[in-house]
């Protein structure tokens, strides 16, 4: 462990840009070692651009970054990845366990031979998320839940200190949101690792998160959930009148530019949700 | 049985049977990756391309293996250049295709003996391979065995999980590439045996059943591998004592493992993993 001052990442004006469009704008922030932040906004907004940026697939178009006190490097082992993806095919030939232990040895040239360690190091890192009792069987034909928790062991087998999860809870029942939400809250609690989490809805992890990385346009706003999830500060961001309400402990953020109010989502925004769609190609 | 046994010494018999065992290795392990990347349309355009280059070198007077090899890695690059993405691929691939096989019917027409050889490039040549040729497709597949090796499990990791592979450092695009080529070899090696048209009973029938049989990647490849070899040797042998020609019995072999895979084994072993096996 170095020493805990140092930032996990450190945003230094960095401008992430698609062709002429801007995703994020001059973004000046600090994600501090062993915190938790949440990077939020509507579809489209970049917000996948950035992890990709943080993972060193995407150069800035301008400004820089620092991720674990260097520049961001492809294939940081540092770092665990759960990347926003839809279910696995019911057909492939792949179990739990080959999922997860492509997080150790995946990207090394050759067969790969038997190897104690690192199947105990795979085992382990099931337990870790409690997928023991369905790590051996066709990883498609688990439900979202149960795969999603592979998809977190195959990140953390690699003992990351950063964390990159983008939008692990969508398309999952409130009782799996609970339990992923649980496994990335032990791993922290027992390891000290920083967490960048992607979601449009905070609700979820509202009690883990120390800070909020909020994106609209371009235009972004980070600082402490109780700073940021106002409704003078996202008014100020969607540039259109919005109310943050508390109802039952959930966050609801109602106006006319986000829909219903139960999620921070643009559903008349369809050209934003093609680009996002088009970015994660 | 002894008939089989006394063709064996024919010299004939025993090219078909040396070049069947290496090509059904390479197509095998090739075809599982062919079927987890759903290449099927590019594996045709490889192999009707395949047929222009055969189609050119047997009209400049060389082997036609070399000629299929140059044709189909000659297309693996173009596509790999163009059609990076997934979704824009198969475009690419069948404007291509279209083009080259065009170019395929002129050099076949130009050539005085076209209709033989046409029909031993589409249909399949097992039986007429020479001892020299054999060689060739041994030297090919062993090259081409040994680069899928290198590259197998960052290729099997970008198959499955591209997201991660490239997060991991995995060169995905590269990689993509690399494995067109690998296609290729693997088409001109199989054309030999069922030729142009039933390609795909080689190079996407063994994978897809073996996909039936298992969950686990490495043995997939093994399953793999052992259907498309029962299916050419059985083709060979079933055609040398029937005396018919050997595609006809290496599709039906490989449909028929393909069948049983899915509706008898394949059930079987789900069931079996339901009860927590």
């Amino acid at each position: 462990m170095t020493g805990t001052s140092e930032p996990a990442v450190r945003f230094e004006r960095l401008t992430l840009a698609y062709g002429a469009r801007r995703v994020w704008t001059d973004l000046t922030a600090e994600v501090g070692s062993g915190t938790f932040t949440a990077i939020i906004g509507p579809s489209g907004s970049g917000k996948t651009s950035l992890l990709r940026a943080v993972l060193g697939l995407v150069v800035p178009a301008s400004g820089r970054l620092a991720v674990l006190g260097h520049e961001p490097r492809r294939g940081d082992p540092e770092i665990g990845y759960v990347p926003q993806t839809s279910r696995f095919d019911p057909d492939v030939a792949l179990r739990g366990v080959d999922l997860v232990r492509f997080g150790i040895d995946g990207h090394r040239w050759g067969i790969g031979g038997p190897d104690a360690d690192a199947t105990a190091r795979v085992r382990g890192a099931i337990e870790q998320v409690g997928a023991s009792a369905y790590a051996l069987a066709p990883v498609g034909r688990l439900s979202g839940g149960e795969q999603q928790r592979l998809r977190i062991a195959q990140a953390l087998v690699g003992a990351p200190r950063l964390l990159l999860c983008d939008e692990p809870l969508a398309h999952l029942d409130l009782g799996s949101q609970r339990g992923i939400v649980d496994v990335i809250a032990r791993w922290r609690a027992a390891t000290g690792g920083t967490v960048l989490f992607v979601t449009h809805d905070v609700n979820p992890v509202l009690e883990l998160v120390d800070r909020v990385l909020f994106v609209v346009d371009g235009r972004w706003a980070a600082g402490a959930p109780d700073e940021i999830l106002t409704t003078e500060r996202l008014t100020a961001l969607y540039r259109s009148h919005v109310d943050v309400v508390r109802v039952h402990d959930r966050l609801l953020v109602v106006g006319e530019a986000t829909g219903s109010g139960f999620e921070v989502e643009e559903p008349h925004h369809l050209p934003a949700q093609l680009a996002d769609h088009h970015e994660g190609g | 049985m002894d008939q089989l046994a006394s063709l064996l010494g024919y010299e004939f018999v025993q090219n078909a049977v040396a070049a069947g065992f290496v090509i059904a290795l390479l197509s095998g392990a090739v075809s599982r990756f062919v079927v987890a990347r759903d290449m099927s349309f590019g594996v045709h355009a490889l192999a009707e391309l395949g047929f222009t280059g055969a189609a050119a070198s047997v009209l400049a007077g060389l082997p036609p293996v070399l000629g299929l090899l140059g044709g189909s890695g000659i297309t693996a690059l173009f596509i790999g250049a163009l059609g990076v993405r997934a979704r824009g691929r198969d475009t690419v691939v069948g404007v291509t295709l279209a083009f080259g096989l065009g170019l395929g019917v002129l050099f076949i027409t130009l050539y005085p003996r076209y209709a033989s050889q046409a029909f031993a490039i589409l249909f399949g040549t097992i039986t007429g391979v020479s001892r020299s040729d054999v060689a060739l497709l041994v030297g090919i597949a062993v090259v081409t065995l040994a680069a899928l090796a290198v590259v197998y499990r960052p290729l099997m990791f970008a198959t499955v999980d591209p997201e991660v592979a490239e997060a991991r450092g995995v060169p995905v695009g590269a990689l993509g590439v690399v494995f067109l080529l690998v296609m290729a070899a693997a088409v001109a090696e199989a054309v030999q045996v069922v030729g142009v048209l039933l390609i795909l009973t080689l190079m996407i029938t063994p994978g897809a059943a073996a996909e039936r049989l298992t969950p686990r990647p490495g043995r997939s490849i093994l399953y793999s591998t052992l259907i498309a070899l029962a299916s050419t040797l059985g083709g060979i042998a079933l055609a040398l004592v029937l005396n018919a020609p050997v595609s006809v019995f290496v599709t039906s072999l490989s449909f028929l493992f393909y069948l049983v895979a899915r509706f008898v084994l394949g059930p079987a072993l789900r069931r079996r993993e339901a009860r927590g096996a």
